[in-house]
């Protein structure tokens, strides 16, 4: 989906200029050679710039951005023979959560990630990357299977929390997010969690209480969607910009309050104007942490993923 | 304001004065509108004569019915980073807290307590509504932990009497982090097999239901209990239908198989005391005689 920011514009209108100037290079202008080269060289530190100073609001934006890479996109860039594997053998089949096995630079692991969908018909299909109970309850068969068979597993949170309705609601969203954050916590092999996109809420914690937890720099976290949060403190849906500064949801963020373990550098301009690169660096660090775990069997990883959530936030010997 | 107050000048008024004549000698029932007399409210553990509807409650009163003989020592609530975003909406958080503060007279959304339940060894921690809307923030949840290490040590059942309408934004992704740190807390009871019992009051939804609210080894809920994940005005604004009436009540929940019972307050100490004991009756830790 070909969307462009409010803030990105700028760089829109450059490119536009740019590509003008490129015939007349094409059709042998030197002038225009020169003027390209300079055009580039302007093009790219403006957009250094402008992401150099995102507001909070604008990651936001960014982080929502549905030309970035998504769950499944990580899947072709990275895993091999994956297997996707469906259903929560207790109602139905989620296709806003899914999951597999697969192969990771040599590791067999287990896969479990919310897919958003790229375009209008895929996001529909994918319910906006919004999971019902049978979502989680998947993720939860899927931590057994990796417990039984002693594989790692890697999670992909991108959403913008749990599905709101009646239905979800019926079959029991709030204890099938609990148990699936209890199925993290006792899982026995190493747990990592990359944030991709948005980490919203609840629905996002059910997949993010891994041994690591690594975050794109352009991601959001957050207990509640900015808009919700202005419309329930400020009782003024148009106050997002303020809930967004206030409620500290940005990767550097999060590296201050020792809630990530990592962060990924992302390309300049965001993950949606190279998605490989992104692609590409977040395996690499995945990777990383993978064998920094040193993952082997009768590991005591439930132990230190439990050790490591009661640590947060807590006052420290003064 | 009476006559009196208008027409006693000052001085005199210092001796008639209103002194221990307590403001709200009457509650109007929010169930059936019915004007309640404060002390029989008060007796009837805060249920509506009239109508069942089951008012909220401090968690003093909770302790006072639910305690043997209302015998019960409070367990100190640990101490958190406060305000650790330095957040401001119209309002500084730090001001809100201490509002609060004043006005329950309690340090946090949350009190723990132990003593005895039919004889057997128990920890209660009840969150107060009327503590920032029983929000879960870092304090609630160090609370729980620290609740569930003093059941672990003491060998004590734990029960959570939960009101609360989710996590606390003022504390940002800190709060959201109180998910997985309270399940984990309920998860060590298990070391012990120590029963934790889950009790779901008017209203329980958001971050406390998608952790340890739902979890209970027993869930019970009271009557006419809002009880979900999401609050019914997000759900409405989401889906742009009318919603079914009540279906995110206690009452429905029991039919969608989300609790074991829902219980009239009244019969709750009762309840616990067979289910505690029942439950416990095998288990070494724990003395029955």
């Amino acid at each position: 989906m070909n969307i462009i920011l409010e803030f990105e514009k700028p760089i829109v209108e450059l490119e536009g200029k740019l590509k003008e100037l490129k015939h007349l290079v094409n059709s042998g202008d030197s002038k225009a050679r020169i003027e390209s080269s300079k055009l580039e060289k302007k093009i790219d530190t403006t957009l250094k710039e402008i992401y150099k100073k995102l507001t909070p609001w604008e990651k936001v934006l960014v982080a929502r951005h549905p030309g970035r890479p998504h769950f499944l996109d990580y899947i072709n860039g990275f895993i091999e023979d994956y297997i996707p594997l469906s259903g929560d053998r207790s109602f139905g089949e989620d296709t806003a959560l899914i999951g597999g096995i697969g192969l990771f630079r040599g590791f067999s692991v287990v896969l479990i990630g919310n897919e958003k969908g790229h375009d209008t018909k895929t996001r529909l299909e994918r319910n906006f990357g919004m999971a019902h109970p049978e979502g989680y309850r998947k993720a939860s068969r899927l931590m057994n299977l990796a417990n039984k068979f002693n594989l790692p597993v890697l999670t992909f949170v991108d959403t913008a929390g749990a599905y709101p309705g009646v239905e979800a609601e019926q079959r029991g969203q709030a204890e099938a997010i609990a148990r699936c954050i209890e199925s993290c916590i006792n899982l026995k092999t190493p747990l990592i969690s990359s944030i991709v996109g948005e980490g919203g809420s609840g629905g996002a914690m059910a997949l993010a209480a891994g041994n690591k937890v690594i975050m794109l720099e352009h991601s959001i976290y957050s207990v509640i969607s900015p808009e919700g949060c202005a419309s329930i403190l400020w009782r003024n849906s148009e106050r997002s910009k303020d809930a967004a500064e206030a409620l500290k949801l940005t990767s550097k963020d999060m590296l201050e309050l020792n809630v990530v373990d990592k962060v990924v550098r992302e390309p300049v301009g965001g993950a949606h104007r190279k998605p490989s690169e992104v692609i590409n660096d977040l395996a690499t660090v995945i990777e990383e942490q993978l064998i920094e775990l040193n993952f082997a069997e009768n590991k005591s990883y439930s132990d230190d993923r439990k050790e490591k959530f009661l640590a947060i936030g807590r006052i420290t010997n003064q | 304001m009476n006559w009196l107050t208008n027409f006693v000048k000052p001085k005199i008024r210092a001796i008639v004065g209103k002194k221990d004549v307590p403001e709200n000698l009457w509650s109007k029932c929010n169930g059936c509108g019915e004007m309640l007399f404060h002390r029989d409210l008060k007796d009837n553990l805060g249920v509506c004569n009239q109508c069942n509807q089951h008012h909220k409650i401090s968690p003093v009163e909770r302790f006072d019915s639910l305690f043997d003989n209302s015998e019960y020592e409070l367990i100190e609530t640990p101490k958190v980073i406060s305000d650790p975003l330095k957040f401001r909406d119209t309002k500084k958080y730090t001001d809100r807290l201490k509002e609060n503060r004043s006005k329950t007279g309690s340090t946090e959304s949350i009190i723990l307590a132990h003593g005895k339940v039919n004889k057997i060894k128990t920890v209660i921690a009840s969150q107060n509504f009327s503590f920032m809307g029983g929000s879960l923030g870092m304090g609630t949840g160090e609370s729980i932990i620290n609740a569930a290490n003093y059941c672990v040590k003491n060998n004590c059942v734990l029960i959570i009497i939960a009101a609360a309408g989710g996590a606390r934004m003022q504390e940002g992704i800190l709060s959201l982090m109180q998910l997985p740190r309270t399940i984990i807390a309920i998860d060590s009871l298990k070391q012990k097999k120590i029963p934790y019992i889950s009790i779901l009051t008017d209203p329980t939804t958001g971050g406390v239901t998608a952790s340890y609210a739902m979890l209970g080894d027993i869930s019970i809920a009271e009557p006419g209990a809002l009880i979900g994940f999401a609050g019914p005005r997000v759900i409405e604004n989401t889906i742009r239908e009318k919603l079914p009436e009540n279906f995110q009540q206690s009452e429905k929940l029991l039919q969608n198989g989300m609790l074991d019972m829902v219980i009239d307050r009244r019969e709750l100490k009762e309840t616990l005391g067979k289910i505690i004991k029942l439950i416990t009756i095998n288990n070494k830790n724990f003395d029955h005689t």
